[in-house]
């Protein structure tokens, strides 16, 4: 019998690897990987906590497909900017571009 | 019998159908079938056979001998104050009438306008409207209570509005299309309040249940009057506006700028019937004793604007403007029978039937003359029975069913009307008559000025309208004969139908009969002899009577009233408040001004070096912070993801330290 | 020193794999080896699936995680070759330590309020495990019948933007 926190440790430790990743990668492909991470985590909770809290429901495992499938869509999405970036720019390092400082 | 009670339960899909049309135009646009007009048509066509499925349930239910009962149905609405409200149709011989008079006329109205828009740059844009005007006029007929009762009453006044102004480019038709919008209104002020009333009493706008509550409501009182006439008055306002009754029916007229195929739908047979339609349908409400007070009003009303709109008939040139002001004359004819009482109800509504299609007919017919001339003045036609046989031999029909000549269907609800005021009132019965005799007067001098005797302007090639448009007038005209034998006076099937209280009608009168005839004759006879045979000199009137002439020509001098007591007025408040700012606000300002300039001398020692100073010191410290605050606007998403991340963190700190 | 079950272990085991490849994919400067450490943590999730008994999830999270998100971010990192072959730091080169207060506070604030009020209203999990999919399968097409079906216009519309996105401009290049 694994405890419930665990779990909620687990997957808050993953998100904040993934908030991590997030901030310090200068990467775009590596910014979506941490995203990727962030996104698990939620799953993870929400999983564990219907598990834990209405084990006949599955709504928490239906939201974490629907959360998969946001996550493939937004990945397809990413990464075909990334590469229409790097089209542009020759690179995808997020700090070089910097459009946002006119 | 079974089918026919089961088709019943579709009565919603009559106003629904068209409503899809108009969605369905609205979306295909110039793409759709005949740029929407046969998808119009196709809408209201299938409304029709409903309606006849409708009108031949209700029909051999009434004539199966046994007490009739309406067919019913309402859905959950909405709840207001705790009341739930419940919406849905109600059916019975009075509604299945008004389902085939609209049904038909729209229907054929829409197929006339194939032809008479054809070319029209906003083609699909008239089918849509009026298509969403027959919808609304269904709804409105069929509604089972007051409320969705006013909101189609709205709606089709929306449209009408729409319609009128559909040749916006023009100035005089948009000024049209407001005036009949604003006047209107007023009326249906009074509705709504009337509504307000009924409701307050009777907890309820269901229609049977609001007149179950009619004998509770007998004694109540508001502000010392009885309420239940004040309340039948108040709904009497809104038919007084929407049938341009005396003294709201200024809008009418000026309501000919729209196409004229709108003209004879909404503004000849059904929409102005409405108000017709409104006072049968609330009946109860009026008639809670005999000769009550609100009948008297409703008798009294109608008498004067069949007069006062007879008269006016006589001396109009434009011909969409006669005929205006003959609705005008003979909604007040129906109002009046309303209002006499007894069968006088079976009466009105019977002459709402056959008017409907003798006016439509006629208004068709005017606009087939528009189309082949391109004038609306009579003056200028002449000789148009041979050039235009068909609209000729249609409108000649017509216009002998308006003037109430025997054996067209104008004679037998005319006549019926005036039976009734016979037993009922004299002074109206006579007044009735003199307005038969005007009706057909002006009738003979239209028929004798635009189609007898030779063309007066040689510029005009008069030529027949299509088939598209000519059919329908065909049909019309042939309605118009008809349509009367149904209330043959001792076989009156109509009467059997559309009743309220009396089961048998009056027996026919010969002392009725021969001198609402003989008006008729006498009516034709002087303009026959007046524009025919010029035995009297038409100008005689103008010159031995130039006042009457130019009262009558002027219309009563109503728009002018209306005018001197309503708009100016208006305009000179606004004049007196313009001055009132003018003089003393802007004397004030003024004063206020000069004391300033003083004050300003002193203070502006103070400004330059104080104010001024101050003012420097914040500019300088904004530039400094904005240095500072530069650092932050980096143009990095990550920079910005990790600031929105330290407010998070910040804020869920707080809330968890608490 | 209480004892540990079987279960317990290998949850310890699989969160370990976990957050070890998690930190080596936030911190390595060769982005195809974060790629592959990334499958790995994503291999990891399943199994804490499986110690969910969310079998049908754990399948899920395979097929697509590590069969179509990995695979897809390979490709474009091949696309993107230049960057994979320069040898450069990965982390941003000035202050790249700063998001590491962050990261640690989101997580202290976390497990604070999962500690607190984690434990409560929870129920037996002692119970068999039922086979989910066919349960998961029945609720999508019944009562998440909606979102379903927007669930797949979201996939269509994404791949017709990801398409359109990525699609070579031919206007400007005649070559």
């Amino acid at each position: 019998m694994i405890p419930l926190e665990w779990y909620l440790g687990l997957s808050a430790a993953l998100f904040c690897i993934g908030i991590f990743a997030v901030l310090s990668r200068r990467n775009a492909i590596g910014i979506l990987m941490g995203i990727e991470l962030m996104l698990n985590a939620a799953n993870i909770n929400l999983v564990a906590l219907a598990r834990y809290m209405h084990p006949h429901i599955l709504t928490g495992q239906v939201f974490a497909i629907f959360i998969m499938t946001v996550a493939a869509a937004e990945a397809a999405v990413g990464l075909a900017i990334v590469i229409s970036v790097y089209r542009n720019a020759e690179h995808i390092n997020i700090d070089k571009i910097t459009t946002m400082k006119w | 019998m079974e089918f026919l009670t089961r088709i019943t339960e579709l009565t919603w899909l009559i106003p629904l159908l068209p409503a899809l049309a108009f969605a369905l135009i609205l979306l295909t646009g110039r793409k759709g079938p005949g740029q929407g007009a046969y998808i119009a048509v196709a809408g209201i066509a299938s409304s029709f056979v409903l309606s006849l499925l409708v009108i031949a349930a209700v029909l051999s239910r009434a004539l199966h001998g046994h007490e009739f009962e309406a067919f019913a149905h309402s859905a959950p609405w909405m709840t207001v104050g705790g009341l739930p409200i419940r919406m849905g149709y109600y059916v019975d011989q009075l509604t299945a009438m008004m389902l085939l008079v609209v049904t038909t006329v729209a229907m054929l109205v829409q197929i006339y306008s194939i032809g008479y828009m054809h070319g029209d740059k906003r083609y699909p844009r008239y089918f849509a409207y009026i298509s969403l005007f027959s919808a609304a006029m269904l709804s409105l007929v069929i509604a089972d209570n007051l409320l969705l009762f006013f909101i189609s009453w709205e709606l089709v006044g929306l449209t009408s509005y729409l319609l009128i102004g559909f040749w916006f480019e023009k100035p005089s038709a948009m000024r049209a299309a407001k005036k009949a919008f604003i006047v209107t209104r007023v009326g249906d002020v009074g509705f709504f309040m009337g509504l307000l009333l009924l409701f307050w009493y009777t907890q309820s706008v269901n229609l049977r249940e609001m007149f179950a509550h009619i004998p509770a409501m007998m004694s109540q009182t508001i502000f010392g009057l009885p309420a239940l006439p004040v309340a039948g008055l108040l709904l009497f306002a809104g038919a007084v506006g929407k049938s341009a009754q005396f003294p709201l029916h200024v809008w009418l007229p000026d309501a000919m700028e729209g196409p004229t195929p709108v003209s004879a739908l909404i503004h000849a047979a059904t929409m102005v019937a409405a108000g017709v339609y409104l006072v049968g349908r609330m009946y109860p409400i009026f008639a809670f004793e005999p000769h009550s007070i609100t009948l008297t009003v409703v008798a009294t009303i109608g008498i004067i604007t069949a007069l006062m709109a007879a008269t006016i008939a006589t001396v109009q040139n434009d011909i969409k403007r006669i005929l205006a002001y003959s609705t005008i004359s003979q909604l007040g004819f129906m109002m009046m029978g309303l209002g006499v009482g007894g069968c006088g109800y079976t009466a009105g509504l019977f002459h709402l039937m056959t008017h409907a299609f003798f006016k439509a007919n006629l208004f068709l017919g005017s606009g087939s003359v528009i189309h082949g001339t391109g004038t609306q003045d009579i003056r200028e036609m002449g000789g148009l029975s041979k050039k235009m046989p068909y609209t000729y031999w249609t409108f000649l029909i017509a216009t002998a069913a308006l003037a109430g000549l025997p054996f067209t269907s104008g004679f037998f609800s005319k006549d019926e009307i005036l039976l009734e005021a016979f037993h009922a009132n004299q002074t109206i019965f006579w007044l009735g008559l003199v307005a038969a005799f005007l009706t057909a007067f002006y009738m003979t001098r239209l028929m004798a000025l635009a189609f007898w005797g030779e063309p007066k302007n040689k510029e005009i090639h008069a030529h027949e309208s299509p088939k598209v448009m000519t059919r329908p007038l065909v049909v019309l005209a042939v309605l118009s004969l008809v349509a009367g034998y149904i209330g043959w006076p001792t076989k009156n099937i109509f009467h059997h139908l559309v009743h309220f209280g009396e089961a048998e009608a009056v027996p026919f009168s010969w002392t009725v009969a021969l001198l609402a005839t003989g008006s008729a004759f006498a009516g034709i006879g002087l303009g026959w002899a007046v524009f025919m045979k010029r035995v009297i000199s038409p100008s005689v009137f103008r010159e031995k009577l130039p006042w009457a002439y130019n009262l009558l020509a002027n219309k009563y001098y109503f728009d002018e009233i209306y005018w001197a007591i309503l708009v100016v007025p208006l305009f000179r408040i606004t004049a007196m408040l313009n001055g009132f700012d003018q003089k003393i606000v802007d004397g004030m300002v003024n004063g206020v001004g000069r004391v300033t300039v003083l004050m300003s001398v002193v203070w502006g020692w103070f400004d330059k070096w104080v104010v001024d100073g101050a003012v420097l010191l914040i500019g300088a410290i904004t530039k400094l912070l904005g240095r500072l605050l530069r650092f932050t606007q980096t143009g990095m998403e990550q920079d910005y993801v990790l600031f929105m991340f330290v407010g998070i963190l910040m804020i869920v700190g707080v809330y968890l330290l608490h | 020193m209480p004892t540990i079950t079987l279960q317990q272990f290998m949850f310890g085991a699989i969160a370990l794999v976990i957050l070890g490849s998690a930190i080596l994919v936030a911190t390595l400067r060769n982005i195809f080896h974060c790629l592959l450490f990334l499958a790995l943590s994503f291999l990891g999730v399943a199994g804490v699936y499986l110690l969910l008994s969310a079998d049908f999830l754990a399948a899920v999270q395979v097929l697509v995680y590590i069969g179509a998100i990995t695979v897809l971010m390979m490709f474009a990192l091949m696309m993107t070759h230049r960057v994979m072959t320069t040898d450069i730091s990965q982390s941003l080169t000035q202050w790249w330590l700063a998001p590491l207060p962050i990261a640690l506070g989101i997580f202290a604030v976390l497990f604070r309020v999962y500690v607190r009020h984690g434990g409560q209203a929870l129920v037996d999990t002692k119970h068999h495990a039922v086979p989910t999919t066919g349960i998961i399968g029945q609720a999508l097409l019944t009562r998440y019948m909606l979102p379903f079906e927007l669930a797949s216009i979201l996939l269509l519309v994404a791949m017709v933007g990801a398409i359109i996105l990525a699609k070579e401009d031919k206007s400007d290049d005649p070559a």
